[in-house]
């Protein structure tokens, strides 16, 4: 009698789990979801589900699907065997269907060899560590289910960081008559700096830039006057930044603190955030950094998803916030293929030509996106009386005059 | 470059004896180490946002309140979770790091991952030697200035004082002479997390809150302390300025190598160490007991 109930119950389960799998499709939606980039992913991911769900879902082959979204925490942020442990229990126990999001390098490498052992898409929407995408290249039947969606790569970040940096530059020398203007690098010392100081050194002599000096303080550094006032009496003229963590806002509190001449650009994570001018009560003035999205038209859906986004969220979204794209780009790709078989998804999204949001994406072979200005290299920012402005790529219709501190 | 290194030393010192003197003291009256200590500092850093940024009470109200508010909740955790292991130091060490993790998740559920910043409570700046500098930071070189001179006052100017030298010195003779150790060691616990609530609420406006911020400056602190000899007030407040003026001239003198000064004051610590292990002023804490 037992076994017989057993029985019914395993078939009726089956079932249960079958007739769930046909009518929806599983999205796990990785992050640290304690903070900022966590909270992207999942609102990005959030609109986009419900705007498809509203048109009536994903046809798959004439069946509607509704997107179903599971909102794994990685915790990445403070733990990667936390955010492998996620990504197995969003596959086993949530059984998701794809997996989409991730931030911290290092636990998105772990997150991905998880997800390849699975044969799951991964849609990257984090981490830039040039490896995640050179392991495509390097083993393309293990990883070939991993696509990079949100942000270029880290040498690709570095390039369009000097792009920008070439007409800040330009800039400084009409307003300031310095044929060469003095640039001091401030790079929190980390894994993703490292490669990137030396191809700075290298760069910036050939932009005719000359280099001030190298300050690298911890990544979570409570206090840089020491390497404020140093780059003062340097008497640079930009403070090129390559920062992410928590010193970011520190920097740009204190250069506002001590009304300092230079201005800061360059990459910083902190400043990329709404909550930066708060962070730094309101002392981060003309701090400018690389960013994703902004009311501009580098995208045609780019300012109508920046102001629904602004409208329920209450706040802008960041670059994790391409989870939104993420999930057309996978209902573009059930709907063209007809299928969710990710082998037979994977050579679909190799070849696809994608507007979205943040960028107009195209993949190269190691499934990253390629690289160019006004399409996938995102834009740039400068924090102006308590607002981000953009001011970078200068040809796209919205973006406004970039301002020296003095 | 020296006026730079005399000040940032100076502020940096200024915050980290704030932290070990602290520490000294609760642990040369009760023997214990308190791993929470800059878990504290972290919380009163919170508390101080909560009550300035979010209920927007006035400066002075929002820090008073978040002193005495973190030092209330040290006096219960003592009770609660430090008081039944006391005698049991490595049970008081893992107590303590588990109180803080605690409160680290706490923070973090509360006030999220986000970094927070509390508006300068002093604003502007003034110039010396060609050095901008910014009036909280002298701020905090003030108030730890105040508080230091304070808990020395405490100390030797007070029956208080009295009572918690004697009991550092033997606690059984103390007890014997009808002073209430448990008492006293109380009296510790709320002064030693007061000053560190007290650096939480001054540095708070100058650096930026999350919820771990307290690991850092842990790490610092416990070297202090045992640089300046483990208990002894005196040699924490040498450690502080050693290892605040050694953290300035390590990222004046080498500016790619400023993330190294932690590391540089470690290895300071370790140099003394080897050659008087019981620290710097190890023995003369010892003949005071």
């Amino acid at each position: 009698m037992l076994r017989t109930l057993l029985s019914v119950m395993a078939v009726l389960s089956a079932l249960a789990t079958t007739a769930h799998a046909q009518s929806s499709i599983k999205i796990a939606i990785l992050g640290p979801m304690a903070f900022v980039q966590g909270e992207n992913h999942w609102a990005g991911a959030e609109m986009a589900r419900d705007e498809i769900n509203r048109a009536g879902g994903i046809n798959m082959g004439g069946r509607r699907l509704t997107v179903e979204l599971v909102k794994v925490d990685t915790n990445e942020l403070q733990s990667v065997p936390d955010a492998t442990n996620a990504i197995e229990r969003a596959i086993t126990r949530d059984r998701a269907d794809f997996l989409m999001g991730g931030f911290r390098s290092e636990a998105v490498l772990a997150m991905q060899e998880v997800a390849m052992d699975n044969k799951k898409i991964f849609l990257g929407a984090g981490a830039s560590l040039t490896k995640l995408g050179a392991n495509v290249e390097a083993n393309y039947d293990r990883y070939k289910y991993w696509f990079r969606i949100s942000p270029t790569k880290d040498t690709d970040l570095i390039r369009t960081v000097f792009t920008i940096l070439g007409s800040v530059a330009a800039q400084i020398r009409t307003d300031l008559k310095k044929e060469v203007p003095k640039v001091a690098i401030l790079a929190e010392k980390a894994a993703w700096t490292e490669g990137l100081v030396p191809a700075v050194q290298k760069t910036l002599p050939a932009m005719k830039l000359e280099i001030a000096g190298l300050w690298q303080p911890s990544d979570r550094a409570t206090d840089v006057t020491a390497e404020l006032s140093a780059i003062e009496r340097s008497g640079a003229d930009i403070v090129f930044t390559l920062l992410s963590g928590p010193v970011g806002i520190v920097v740009g509190r204190q250069m506002g603190e001590r009304n300092m001449k230079a201005v800061a650009f360059g990459i910083n994570v902190e400043a990329q955030k709404d909550e930066f001018w708060s962070a730094t009560a309101g002392k981060g003035q003309f701090v400018s950094t690389l960013d994703t999205f902004a009311e501009v038209e580098l995208t045609p859906k780019m300012t109508p998803f920046v102001r629904a986004f602004k409208e329920r969220f209450k706040k802008s979204p960041a670059y994790n916030a391409a989870t939104y794209d993420g999930i057309y780009i996978l209902k573009e790709a059930i709907e063209k293929t007809g299928t969710m078989n990710a082998d037979q998804l994977v050579p679909f999204l190799e070849k696809m030509d994608f507007v979205g949001a943040a960028f107009y994406t195209t993949f190269d072979k190691r499934h990253d996106l390629v690289w160019a200005p006004g399409k996938t290299a995102g834009i740039a920012v400068q924090w102006q009386d308590g607002k981000k402005v953009p001011f970078w790529p200068p040809q796209i219709k919205g973006m406004q005059p970039f301002r020296m501190p003095r | 470059m020296l006026q730079d290194i005399l000040i940032t030393g100076l502020i940096n010192s200024g915050v980290y004896a704030l932290l070990a003197i602290g520490f000294s003291l609760i642990f040369g009256v009760a023997r214990i180490v308190n791993i929470a200590h800059t878990a504290f500092y972290m919380l009163a850093a919170y508390c101080f946002y909560a009550l300035l940024v979010t209920a927007k009470l006035d400066v002075l109200v929002a820090g008073i309140l978040a002193i005495v508010a973190i030092t209330a909740l040290s006096l219960l955790c003592y009770k609660i979770i430090i008081e039944p292991v006391r005698e049991h130091q490595a049970a008081v060490l893992i107590a303590t790091i588990a109180l803080a993790t605690i409160f680290q998740e706490l923070m973090q559920v509360g006030f999220g991952g986000h970094y927070l910043g509390i508006p300068s409570t002093i604003g502007g700046a003034f110039t010396i030697g060609g050095m901008s500098i910014p009036w909280q930071r002298v701020l905090i070189i003030v108030v730890a200035a105040a508080m230091l001179a304070a808990t020395w006052w405490l100390l030797y100017r007070t029956r208080l004082g009295l009572a918690i030298r004697a009991t550092a010195n033997d606690r059984e003779a103390a007890t014997l002479m009808g002073m209430n150790a448990d008492r006293v060691a109380m009296a510790s616990v709320a002064i030693s997390v007061a000053l560190a609530a007290v650096a939480g609420v001054v540095v708070a406006p100058v650096f930026v809150v999350d919820p771990r911020m307290w690991l850092a400056p842990l790490v610092t602190m416990l070297a202090i302390v045992v640089l300046g000899g483990l208990g002894s007030l005196k040699g924490s407040l040498i450690g502080a300025l050693t290892i605040g003026y050694v953290e300035a001239i390590t990222v004046f003198a080498v500016p790619a190598g400023a993330y190294l000064k932690g590391a540089i004051a470690l290895s300071i610590m370790i140099v003394v160490l080897l050659v008087r292990p019981e620290g710097l002023y190890g023995v003369a804490f010892e003949e005071e007991r």
